[in-house]
């Protein structure tokens, strides 16, 4: 019985482990030409991009935090806060992102100010 | 030779790895701050003229209307409408009965916030400012108040002291002493009122203060200057939007 559920999770392992690389490996490909076009100054496809390799992996914190710089610059300032959120949810103690939501909550705190007037 | 062709080789390589590590890349970007106010149904503006007093170094009235009337004719799309600048403050001591003859030494007769409030009831008259609107074939108007004082104190504040090293070297370094100072303060609130309706759509203060040690002699206007400077960007995103420029980091 324990040799059966051993191999039974040995199994749902093997499977499961490489098509999360494979979907990681995607959605990093995705982040890195998403880094490559807003580099270039084409945010909408970058954000394009960066929605993707969310959708691909939504564990990846590097990708939410593209994709919170990408709304910003598009003036999504509500998606902007809730993808910051999740990239400082699932990597808390990365400085970088949270000098982006930092520098962010500024500007969106500044505009929510102004609506509440 | 060798040995630096070698080092040259190896930073190379360095360098090249560097890149291919880098899982953060610096990038600039520009956040777009929407307008605090919708003025799709203007085509034209009115800089009507301020209720102002202060200081008597400067007409806090003509300045500001005469800045705001430029930076508006290149930082928005609305036309400026040019005409005298309102002397507002007349037009209430006339609706008051009490005209006064200008002072011999020109003395203000708005000196305090306290002045100024018994002459803002003028913002709240809609009939006044939809003839005005009338006048000027319904533009928005841009009105308010602008206080601008004297202001002294003291305090500590950063002075360059020199000192002479060990080696008998002048060297300079920051110090912080007491000091008295002096300056000004610039108070304006801007009122945006509908030229078709007389009512008032959005209204902001501010306030800045600018000191300088007592012995420094700096004009009254420039420091209106520089005192404007640092509030215009706040007062042009009431009619458009501006962009904030900052840097952020994209990861990998």
């Amino acid at each position: 019985m324990g040799k059966r559920l051993l191999l039974a999770a040995a199994l749902i392992l093997a499977t499961a482990l490489p098509a999360y690389a494979d979907k990681r490996s995607d959605a990093k490909a995705q982040v890195s030409f998403g880094i490559l076009v807003a580099q270039k100054n084409l945010w909408k496809e970058a954000v394009r991009s960066w929605e993707r390799a969310t959708e691909l992996d939504p564990t990846y914190a590097a990708a939410w935090n593209n994709l919170g710089i990408g709304y910003e610059q598009l003036g999504r300032f509500n998606d902007a806060r809730k993808a910051y959120e999740k990239a400082m949810e699932l990597d808390p103690n990365n400085t970088m992102i949270r000098n982006n939501n930092d520098q962010f909550r500024e500007i969106y705190d500044r505009q929510n100010r102004r609506g509440g007037r | 030779m060798i040995a630096r062709i070698a080092a040259a080789a190896a930073s190379l390589a360095l360098a090249v790895g560097a890149a291919g590590c880098l899982s953060f890349y610096e990038i600039g970007v520009e956040t777009p701050i929407q307008a605090k106010l919708d003025v799709t149904p203007f085509q034209r503006v009115l800089v009507a003229g301020f209720v102002s007093g202060g200081s008597k170094n400067i007409d806090p009235n003509t300045e500001t209307a005469r800045l705001l009337r430029s930076q508006l004719r290149t930082k928005s799309d609305l036309k400026v409408i040019d005409s005298d600048v309102m002397q507002l403050t007349d037009e209430i001591d006339r609706r008051k009965g009490t005209v006064q003859a200008p002072s011999p030494n020109d003395e203000p007769r708005i000196k305090n916030e306290q002045d100024l409030q018994a002459y803002e009831e003028i913002f709240k008259d809609a009939e006044y400012w939809k003839k005005i609107g009338a006048e000027y074939q319904m533009p928005l108007i841009i009105t308010g108040s602008v206080l601008f004082t004297e202001v002294e104190k003291s305090g500590m504040v950063n002075k360059p002291t020199s000192f002479v090293d060990s080696q008998g070297i002048t060297r300079y370094q920051e110090a912080r002493t007491y000091s008295d100072l002096k300056g000004y303060a610039l108070s304006p609130k801007f009122m945006f009122i509908d030229g078709r309706t007389g009512e008032v759509l959005y209204s902001e203060g501010f306030h800045e203060e600018r000191l300088y040690p007592k012995d420094q002699n700096t004009p009254a206007l420039s420091t209106y200057f520089e005192l404007m400077d640092s509030l215009l960007p706040s007062f042009l995103n009431t009619l458009s939007t501006q962009k904030i420029r900052g840097t952020r980091f994209l990861l990998k």
